[in-house]
């Protein structure tokens, strides 16, 4: 028992010593620790309040006293980004959990089972799967409404079928494995080939996966908010600023440019760690 | 190959019903109560009862979704619009043919720019010219295709003033080209991802050695031995990002104010216009089917070995819907 935990130890040390070698993703890992760190400690943090207005300075530049200028309303811009990552970061990984355990069950279910269970969720996310994410996303928030809550509901939804079909995927796979012959053979019970040898085996395509969906949820989040269905103004969410700043856009372009920009560096970092830790954890997909 | 394409498109039929029922389902359960929205609030008890009557919501869910399933699929009637009193499928056919229209050219503009940088990065792997347009790409896909948009009104509108800001009038292609390259961004980037990592599959295959072995030129061995094997992953892929594009192009329509079907869902959205919202998905959904098909039949068609495993015994077939189910999954 005991030796085993050393190998299975070692295996999670050597995915992570072949990360830090990848130089990119740990740009990418840092970059995202350091908005994470900024998003907890958002109020510490941020020079202003982000609804604290001040019509006296709306529309201010880039200067010392706003570094990236203000709004309409002469709110602090990188105030309200600051707490911004707050929304944008849990919007992403909120809907990301919920999506992956939902497919991971329909998708376990779908694999284990087989037959009939299998043909049925299969021609369901068929069904689910000719309509495109982003406009399946938009018709259950159009449904929900807008809020933060229906959101990650909506973003959840759409990317379901996509994590069922991977462990399905995966756990078909699995199950060839001679590995799993040989559990059968020296009795294991069930849950335990489950749990010990098919679980395990089947969750790292889902990790890199989820990476880099919290970034793909980041970007359809901010979608969302812009045609009025994700978060609402006064919010400081990213893409509910860009809505906000929409009609300002010929004559203040930063206030766009700004919250594009913060949402691009988030999903950049993301893309890169997602990329990296793809090719720690299965070297062979390396080229 | 008839017989393939005919299976295919009969097993097209319970999709779309299944889209259908499945968007009548979730537009159900919006909140609100429609004759109030036509009607507004200043209307008797005994109006909206009447209008409520009219419209048919006092029936059961059943017998809504028959009647709607059969009006869309025997008189490809969509409903009016709570808020014009239009007919939804002439308006839905009127803006179609805009949307489909930037879908498409994103789709070559994705194609023509993905899969040549694709190649690019390929051949000079680990090199310059493989990092700048890995680097692009990964900007790229981080990027929402709507912001892109944005600053391109700001470049090309604003400052360059070269390019219409937004808006359309009948018979000025100018219209289209923000939108349409604003629409392909995201997809140029996963193209090239996509191609750049076929081709440094297949250019370990041993044809390729066998080629360079007899002496093929350097670009025939590229062009000709390596890329057509490439690019079939790559076809899939590029149905995939049509679907995203297509998504993408209803946001990127708000933003250009084009009226197109983007636009006409989003205004639905807002003006708690139900059968417009409803009516603009499924036709979307279906639309977006019948391109996944197409893939799928030039896919048959490229790839020698999915015809032959289609013409194949039972056993056979199942085994590779099985394959593609899982390619599906992990792609």
């Amino acid at each position: 028992m005991k030796e085993k935990k050393l190998k299975k130890q070692s295996q999670l040390l050597e995915i992570l010593k072949r990360l830090t070698k990848n130089k990119a993703a740990m740009v990418g890992l840092v970059i995202i620790v350091i908005m994470a760190l900024i998003a907890v400690f958002a109020p510490w943090i941020a020079p202003y309040g982000y609804e604290q207005a001040d019509y006296y300075n709306i529309f201010q530049p880039f200067s010392k006293e706003h570094l990236l200028g203000t709004d309409q309303l002469g709110r602090d811009i990188l105030s309200r980004l600051i707490y911004g990552s707050r929304y944008s970061l849990k919007i992403g990984i909120y809907s990301v959990a919920m999506a992956a355990t939902a497919g991971a069950i329909i998708g376990s279910l779908a694999g284990y089972f087989g037959g009939v269970v299998d043909d049925v969720i299969m021609r369901i996310l068929d069904i689910i799967n000719s309509i495109p994410g982003l406009v399946l996303s938009i018709a259950v928030a159009a449904i929900l409404g807008p809020g933060f809550t229906n959101c990650i509901i909506a973003l959840a939804f759409g990317t379901t079928p996509m994590y069922a079909r991977m462990i399905r995927a995966s756990i078909l796979n699995i199950r060839k494995m001679e590995y799993l012959e040989a559990a059968t053979s020296i009795n294991c019970s069930s849950a335990r080939i489950i749990f010990r040898h098919i679980l395990p085996n089947a969750i790292s395509p889902l990790i890199v996966m989820a990476t880099m969906s919290v970034a793909q949820s980041i970007l359809t989040a901010a979608s969302l908010s812009f045609i009025g269905l994700g978060v609402q103004p006064p919010e400081p969410e990213w893409g509910a600023m860009l809505a906000d700043a929409r009609t300002h856009l010929r004559q203040y372009p930063r206030l766009v440019l700004v919250p594009g920009i913060t949402i691009m560096i988030a999903v950049l970092s993301l893309n890169i760690l997602g990329d990296g830790l793809r090719d720690a954890m299965d070297p062979k997909l390396k080229d | 190959m008839a017989r393939y394409i005919l299976k295919r498109l009969l097993l097209m039929i319970p999709v779309i019903l299944g889209v259908c029922i499945l968007v009548f389902t979730i537009m159900y359960f919006a909140p609100g109560d429609p004759a109030q929205v036509i009607l507004g609030g200043n209307a008797t008890k005994e109006q909206y009862a009447e209008l409520r009557e009219k419209l048919g919501l006092n029936r059961s869910y059943f017998e809504r979704l028959f009647e709607y399933m059969r009006n869309v699929f025997l008189r490809f009637d969509f409903g009016t619009s709570y808020v014009s009193g239009a007919s939804v499928s002439k308006e839905i056919l009127s803006r179609f043919p805009r949307s489909l229209l930037i879908a498409f050219v994103s789709m070559i503009i994705t194609l023509a720019a993905g899969i040549p940088l694709g190649i690019t990065a390929a051949t000079h792997r680990n090199k310059a010219g493989d990092y700048a347009t890995m680097l692009f790409s990964l900007v790229g896909v981080s990027m929402p295709g709507f912001w892109v948009g944005q600053m391109l009104q700001v470049l090309f509108a604003i400052y360059l003033a070269i390019l219409p800001f937004g808006g359309y009038t009948a018979g000025h292609p100018e219209f289209y080209v923000l939108p349409c390259v604003a629409a392909s961004i995201g997809g140029i980037a996963s193209i090239a991802r996509q191609t750049r990592s076929s081709m440094l599959e297949v250019i370990r295959a041993d044809y390729i050695t066998t080629a360079r072995a007899k002496g093929q030129t350097e670009h025939a061995v590229l062009y000709k031995h390596a890329l057509k094997n490439a690019l079939i992953p790559v076809i899939t892929s590029a149905g995939m990002s049509f679907g995203i594009t297509m998504g993408g192009a209803l946001v990127i329509e708000t933003v250009f104010a084009l009226p197109g079907l983007g636009m006409y869902i989003v205004s639905g959205i807002n003006g708690r216009d139900y059968p417009v919202v409803q009516g603009g998905i499924i036709f979307i959904s279906i639309a977006f089917s019948i391109v996944m098909l197409l893939v799928d039949l030039v896919y048959a068609f490229v790839d020698p070995r999915i015809k032959t495993q289609y013409q194949g015994e039972h056993k056979k077939r199942s085994k590779a819907g099985k394959k593609q189910a899982a390619a599906g999954g992990v792609s």
